[in-house]
């Protein structure tokens, strides 16, 4: 159980620990625990949790009983009047962006990460390079928001402000409304994201890189290999453990993403996900209990992570 | 690819490497267009964003008639002169919504509506110098309460024996992706039981909850890799735990407690949710203010830039002078995988 990391000389009497702790636990227990249970629990009441959810059900309708929360929270968004409509609303319902989120938003942030951290690696300017890709970082989202706004911003027929409709003007082509063009405009979002978190990928791999000893390389080098042998058979593999550190944090980033949408388009044509949907669940409709079935639905998307999370430092904690 | 720089230059890697080179180049101009964008068009007049594109900020002929320098055989710096202004800014911060400029307006000696013309205006509720304010006063408390909290707990699961203590850390690991929608509607009515909405002791409470696993799990990692012999010693010199945490463990963190401080600040500062749900209307911060020129009051991209840039004024000071620090705590949660 307990690792020899404690003094063998320290004691104390039983209670100091739990003194020192006490703070802390009040507060974790409070804002984070209790609420927690609370919000299951709410997820089964009506709107203002006085009553079972199963009173919202409606004569004629589908209903889930006292699961009826979580009926409206998987299937209000879709379309069920022809396979066709079903598929097509699904993917711009919450789920179906979601998905494209995962895909888009992670893929890109750990490839475009991973290729310049190896880039960049030993150059004159990395320091400044690196940094420049962090930068995002320490901005909000609601400055990257705006700042993206105006770059995909749809002017006039006569003239166009916004750099990427001023550039496919400029080689003939019609200018687009990126932010209301479904399916497009839940890509430009991503690429926001992408924008924002590349820096993070980035840097954790590239000191991933750098810990690869120099030796490794050299002799991979003298057997002949290639650039893209050395690094797709050496680098890659050998880093593997931190890649997959950093796909989960961006999983586990992505899954809770709120501010990037509501702030260019409060989850309108089509681009809510789970977080922009709680939120106008709960302020613009006042419906609590839909608002925490899908807070609890996007946690059980969470919790494999909270598992694995606990794994991993229960496997660092052993080799202490 | 990334032995580059280390191998004898031949033909064949000069050429890699200036593929390699445009390659760094292109992402980098990517990366770094669109906050210029927003930069340049927050000095620019209204006007002039409106019929032009920033990228031809430097043309001094472009753009409509009212736009031109009144004199057409002025030199180019001074034409430039009148292509850039401050008066984004101003409107910004003073929270000016009229059809000319703050300082036009407070010039020509009518005033502005609901402002008076003096220093006073800075502190208008619905500019964005009240907004910086109520910003610090709630990222201040929100980064210190939680690393304070966390230094006690810390130093129990690191340096105290005791049954439960492996549990306790495990919890903290998991509790630290929970995702806070989780927990907003119980806090929300709990909050609206006590009157503490669109309070800042609820923003704070808030922060410091959602901070903690996190800081005591960073705090905690440091805490617990410094060298035993040192305690031992101060042990049985007959110090206790209160005098080892204050004159051993305190100075040697501190670094981590900067990494830590710097984190927690830029995360509060940044953060849009909370501060919407809890302070809303009643107390706006930055972000809020901005979200809501974004969303709903339409305000024109003259005022919306420049009180993005103001919002980013700050982080970007901070990331700048202590860059390392806020890269190894921004890390240190994953980095130990």
């Amino acid at each position: 159980m307990a690792k020899p990391t404690v003094a063998p000389v320290m004691r104390q009497k039983p209670f100091v620990p739990w003194l020192y702790l006490l703070p802390a636990i009040i507060i974790m227990t409070v804002f984070i625990l209790y609420p927690m249970i609370n919000t299951v629990g709410l997820s089964f009441k009506n709107a203002d949790g006085s009553a079972s959810a199963e009173v919202t059900c409606r004569e004629g309708q589908p209903c889930w009983g006292s699961f009826e929360n979580y009926r409206y929270a998987l299937s209000n968004e879709l379309n069920t009047s022809s396979p066709k409509a079903l598929w097509d609303s699904f993917w711009i319902s919450s789920y179906g962006n979601m998905i494209k989120w995962l895909l888009g938003m992670v893929s890109g942030t750990v490839i475009i990460g991973l290729i310049f951290a190896v880039w960049v690696d030993g150059i004159k300017s990395e320091a400044l390079a690196k940094s420049i890709i962090f930068m995002p970082m320490a901005i909000s989202f609601v400055g990257a928001g705006v700042i993206w706004k105006f770059v995909y911003n749809y002017g006039t027929s006569q003239v166009q402000t916004g750099i990427l409709n001023a550039i496919i003007s400029a080689f003939g082509g019609e200018p687009v409304a990126f932010l209301s063009k479904v399916p497009l405009n839940t890509f430009m979002l991503i690429i926001v994201g992408i924008w924002m978190w590349t820096g993070f990928c980035m840097t954790l791999l590239s000191a991933a890189i750098k810990s690869i000893p120099e030796e490794v390389i050299e002799a991979s080098r003298i057997d002949g290999a290639t650039d893209f042998e050395v690094f797709s058979k050496i680098q890659v593999p050998i880093i593997m453990p931190t890649i997959i550190v950093v796909i989960t944090t961006m999983v586990i980033n992505v899954l809770k993403l709120f501010d990037i949408v509501y702030v260019m388009t409060g989850g309108n044509f089509g681009t809510n996900v789970l977080a922009t949907r709680m939120y106008t669940e709960m302020y613009t409709n006042s419906q609590y209990g839909r608002g925490t079935a899908i807070a609890v639905i996007l946690i059980l998307f969470i919790v494999p992570f909270i598992v694995m999370n606990i794994r991993r430092f229960m496997k660092e904690e052993a080799m202490r | 690819m990334i032995s580059l720089t280390r191998t004898k230059s031949n033909g064949k890697y000069d050429f890699t490497r200036l593929l390699t080179g445009i390659g760094i180049v292109l992402i980098l101009v990517v990366w770094l267009i669109p906050t210029i964008g927003l930069l340049v068009t927050s000095f620019r007049p209204v006007a002039l964003i409106n019929t032009t594109g920033w990228w031809t900020a430097l043309n001094v002929n472009n753009g409509p008639e009212s736009a031109q320098h009144p004199d057409p055989n002025a030199s180019y710096v001074e034409k430039l002169g009148t292509r850039f202004t401050i008066n984004n800014y101003v409107d910004a911060l003073t929270g000016y919504r009229g059809t000319k400029s703050y300082l036009e307006d407070c010039k020509s000696g009518t005033k502005p509506l609901g402002l008076s013309c003096s220093i006073k205006d800075l502190l208008n509720p619905r500019g964005m110098g009240r907004a910086f304010l109520n910003s610090v006063a709630v990222t201040v408390p929100s980064t210190i309460l939680p690393i304070l909290i966390a230094l006690f707990a810390a130093y129990a699961l690191s340096w105290m024996k005791f049954r439960g203590r492996y549990a306790v850390f495990a919890i903290l690991v998991g509790l630290q992706v929970v995702p806070i929608q989780m927990t907003l509607v119980p806090v929300l009515r709990m909050f609206a039981g006590m009157g503490l909405n669109g309070t800042f002791p609820a923003v704070w409470l808030f922060h410091t909850g959602f901070g903690l696993p996190y800081a005591i799990y960073l705090l905690r990692n440091t805490m617990s890799a410094l060298p035993k012999d040192l305690f031992e010693s101060a042990y049985l010199d007959g110090a206790d735990h209160w005098t080892i945490f204050k004159t051993i463990i305190l100075p040697l963190t501190t670094p981590a407690i900067a990494s830590l401080a710097i984190y927690q600040f830029l995360w509060v500062w940044n953060d849009l949710l909370v501060s919407l749900v809890f302070l809303g209307g009643s107390k706006p911060v930055m972000t809020y203010q901005i979200s809501n020129m974004v969303t709903s009051l339409g305000a024109g991209w003259h005022l919306l830039t420049a009180a993005a840039f103001l919002s980013m004024l700050l982080p970007m000071i901070v990331f700048f002078a202590l860059q390392r620090y806020f890269v190894r705590g921004m890390m240190a949660g994953a980095v130990k995988g």
